[in-house]
């Protein structure tokens, strides 16, 4: 986001000072985003051909239901002011009703979006702890066997579907080692027993003070975590690597050779420092999709996150559903964007 | 899953296993029943809204009804249930029940005959999806004061007309006829919905078990009613997890961790069988597949062409290869287990006879447009029948497509050959005959678009006169006979080739014992269950 005005006498006149005009901006930026995707996926829905008001009332019912739920959906209505009355009640933190279970919308997203939080999040911390050094130390010892280890590991995660992945490893460390929990975000004897605050089931122990349900929430979400963490250090490690050896072959390194600085004070306080602001995109980006909900892990783990349910309710043409997701799933996008903006200000002086 | 995916898996998954057994072997608790089934489809579970698979299956075990079916003895049909006894006027068309005394509902109050009158008040008022059950019998929301009527400790219901008994009782054990807790739902009503809003995701009924949550595609949790007048459940806790995944249902099954897998596909079926400590059940289900005959179709609508077409199914062939374990060969319209179903299957692959057939009724060189909805076996079935109507001289061309574009243009007679699949509505045996055999205004101005029969433009041949005549019979035994003919005239005459029946399978820990889906008339029951 380019901030900077050049016009000085322009600046001098405007009534705000400009840190001001930033958040403005950046508000205006969330507002058309966020309306701009609001409106192609309220149009989507619309034209999309699954008829809601058949997936509600069945496709046995008699025309005076059909129509009468036809109605009661505001379908008759032209679409610009369905749009519009949709966006206004989005303002006031209203999703609607999902047109399947007529439950609000928010309240199915505050049960589901936390499950995905937990588990994306500790998914990507896994891919950065150990994709970072891993791809560190690839772009360092190129050619070495630590390397090629890095290069497999990484084409692996790329090319193996998660689908098979997570059947194999839930079949190996579950169904014949016994290692960790089976599908579900708690076993039958733990759920509901901490009082949901954030709905991260892992969080909610800890501020509970339940280590009985903190040892079998995280025996039960160590598996898929470890399976999306293994697909975002992938990527993480492999990006790492190819920034740092641009990094590496840069005049100012061999100047930091030469002056008899030590190879780790190079390569940590020297180049790592430089790929900093890269990778903070990758990891941002990394994070935004696990966010997003990976649809099969879900399912192979029966995890009600985000992600299985815009599914159902995609397939179940509940567009109600679907639009409250998609909303969110946007603004996730959209934050996170914005808070990598920010931190590329406080590790790229260019950038203030 | 696709169909890499799944290779890949079944042999990682056999390699793994003949390697090293599933270990330790982990157990439910005795007095905790754990299922995992597909609970996507639930959108209420207010008995006067629910009309859906999964949401019948809580409903069964939570609401009594006046009259019920004992799930150890589906084919004695409608037995007592809340109502003690009942009786019919002579008129035919007022059924007074006496209640059961000394019942009560979770919260603690009596079941009365108020709370029976108002249960079925309401869902006529309330008019949601499934009202049509109770509608069709004439109650609407001006006269249901009138026509469904409290007194001491009886209440009685009035049609419009005479019905069979049979057919008015059978309805009354659908799931729209659960008696609700009057007081607990009124208590919570908002805007005047008679409580629905609150009913969706609560409960307040008489049956075996109460609802503790619904989490939507998550889990259903249920407890036992200790008070329940038939004795107290032996699983003191259901828990009905959502697992997606075949694949993943089998690892919980075989890891002890569920006791019931409500959905393993054929492959995780054979693979389950005869592991240890696990068996596989059977049900025969509601659902039927059918290929009908537009008989606007001038060819279609000649007697002899008709009777070709159900002699080039191959009814074996597909029973035995891709719908094996799914699908069982049967050829009438009432699915077994229904008052009056046969199992008479008289149909065969004959192509040569289905030549002569159709050379006897002058056609040669037809091209015909089937529609068929995007599922696969609905696809191979179609496909298979494109393959064996082709050595007949037949070119059928398949039209793929969304429930939507399909359905619309059946709805609008425009098909020639519809293939599809039709479930029972309400366990009584006018759910089907009503569709399949019943048009009384074979006109396009009818827009009947409900009725099979009209969407394929037949006006029945005499067969809407005799549906029409079984559905006020009194005598339960008559009756059934009478379904019995239509339905041996049905296979004759009419344009539709009914193919197959529904099969569930369900793989269970072996210690789970009692357990009855429902078969093809009712949901599950977890009341008998024990382990």
């Amino acid at each position: 986001m380019a901030l900077t005005d050049n016009n000085g006498g322009a600046r001098k006149r405007a009534p705000f000072p400009p840190w001001i005009l930033t958040i403005l901006r950046t508000l205006g930026s969330i507002a058309v985003t966020m309306l701009g995707l609001m409106f192609i996926t309220f149009i989507i829905g619309r034209v999309m051909p699954i008829d809601p008001v058949l997936a509600i009332v069945g496709e046995q019912a008699s025309k005076a239901t059909y129509d009468a739920a036809y109605q009661q959906l505001g379908l008759d209505r032209p679409i610009l002011v369905q749009f519009l009355y949709y966006v206004w009640d989005v303002l006031h933190g209203d999703f609607g009703d999902s047109l399947l279970n007529a439950r609000p919308v928010v309240d199915d997203i505050k049960r589901v979006f936390p499950a995905t939080m937990e588990l994306a999040t500790l998914g990507v911390l896994m891919g950065i702890i150990l994709g970072v050094p891993l791809g560190v130390v690839a772009a360092v010892k190129r050619g070495s066997w630590i390397d090629q280890i890095a290069r497999v590991i990484a084409l692996v995660g790329y090319s193996m579907p998660i689908f098979w992945l997570g059947l194999m490893g839930l079949l190996v460390f579950y169904g014949i080692l016994g290692w960790v929990g089976g599908p579900g975000r708690v076993g039958i004897f733990y759920v509901d027993i901490v009082p949901p605050v954030t709905g991260m089931i892992l969080l909610d122990s800890i501020l509970d003070g339940n280590w009985d349900v903190f040892k079998d929430a995280f025996s039960h979400i160590i598996l898929p975590a470890s399976l999306l963490g293994y697909y975002s250090l992938a990527y993480i490690s492999r990006m790492t690597r190819s920034f740092m050896l641009e990094q590496m072959s840069a005049e100012y390194i061999v100047t930091a050779r030469v002056k008899g600085m030590s190879e780790t004070a190079v390569i940590w306080r020297h180049a790592f420092k430089n790929i900093l602001v890269q990778l903070i995109t990758v990891i941002a980006l990394s994070y935004a999709n696990l966010l997003e909900g990976s649809v099969l892990t879900e399912i192979i783990f029966s995890w009600p996150g985000i992600g299985q349910y815009i599914t159902t309710a995609l397939l179940s043409a509940d567009m109600n559903a679907v639009l409250g997701g998609t909303v969110v799933v946007g603004l996730v996008f959209v934050l996170l964007n914005i808070f990598s903006d920010l931190l590329y200000k406080v590790f790229d002086p260019r950038a203030k | 899953m696709n169909a890499f995916n799944r290779l890949l898996m079944g042999t990682a998954i056999g390699v793994a296993v003949s390697v090293t057994s599933i270990a330790a072997f982990a157990e439910t608790p005795g007095n905790m029943l754990v299922i995992a089934n597909r609970i996507d489809d639930i959108t209420t579970l207010d008995p006067a809204e629910s009309f859906e698979f999964a949401g019948s299956d809580v409903s069964r075990n939570i609401y009594g009804k006046l009259v019920n079916f004992d799930p150890l003895n589906l084919k004695a049909g409608y037995e007592p249930d809340l109502a003690e006894s009942w009786t019919v006027s002579e008129d035919g068309k007022t059924i007074t029940f006496t209640m059961r005394e000394g019942v009560k509902f979770h919260s603690g109050n009596p079941v009365r005959a108020e709370d029976a009158a108002f249960s079925l008040r309401r869902a006529v008022i309330l008019n949601k999806t499934p009202s049509f059950i109770l509608t069709q019998f004439g109650f609407t929301a001006e006269n249901a004061n009138d026509t469904i009527k409290v007194d001491g400790n009886t209440v009685s219901i009035t049609t419009d007309k005479r019905y069979a008994t049979s057919f008015v009782l059978n309805c009354l054990t659908s799931t729209i006829g659960g008696i609700v807790d009057k007081e607990t739902v009124m208590a919570n009503e908002v805007d005047g919905d008679m409580g629905n809003t609150w009913l969706k995701t609560n409960s307040a009924g008489s049956g075996a078990y109460s609802l503790v949550s619904w989490k939507p595609n998550d889990s259903v949790t249920l407890k036992s009613n200790a008070d329940f007048y038939a004795g107290a459940p032996a699983m003191e806790r259901v828990i009905v997890r959502h697992v997606q995944e075949s694949a993943t249902q089998r690892l919980m099954l075989e890891r002890g961790d569920i006791d019931v897998a409500r959905n393993l596909n054929p492959e995780d079926i054979a693979g389950a069988r005869g592991g240890d400590g696990i068996a596989i059940d059977d049900e025969l289900r509601g659902r039927l597949m059918y290929i009908s005959l537009n008989q606007k179709h001038p060819e279609l609508s000649k007697p002899k062409v008709r009777q070709a077409i159900k002699y080039l199914v191959d009814y074996e062939g597909m029973q035995n290869s891709f719908l094996k374990g799914q699908y069982v060969i049967h050829q009438n319209f009432l699915p077994a287990t229904y008052l009056g179903a046969v199992d008479e299957n008289p149909f065969s692959l004959n192509i040569e006879k289905a030549k002569a057939l159709l050379a006897e009724a002058g056609v040669s060189g037809m091209e015909l447009e089937v529609g068929v909805r995007e599922a696969q076996e609905r696809v191979e079935i179609t496909q298979s029948l494109q393959n064996i109507w082709a050595q007949a001289g037949i070119k059928l061309n398949i039209t793929v497509g969304t429930a939507k574009q399909i359905l619309g243009r059946y709805r609008a007679r425009e098909l020639d050959v519809y293939m599809g699949a039709w479930g029972p509505d309400y366990p009584d045996p006018h759910t089907n005959a009503g569709t399949f055999a019943f048009n009384p205004v074979n006109t396009d101005e009818a827009k009947a678009t409900g009725l099979l029969a009209w969407r394929n433009a037949w006006d029945t041949g005499g067969l809407t006169e005799k549906t029409s005549a079984a559905v006020v019979e009194g005598d339960r035994d008559v009756r059934a006979k009478m379904y019995q003919d239509i339905q041996a005239e049905f296979r004759d005459i009419s344009p539709f080739a009914v193919m197959f029946q529904k099969i569930e399978q369900t793989g269970r820990s072996e210690s789970v014992q009692n357990l009855n889906l429902g078969g093809a008339i009712t949901a599950v029951s977890y009341w008998p269950v024990t382990k």
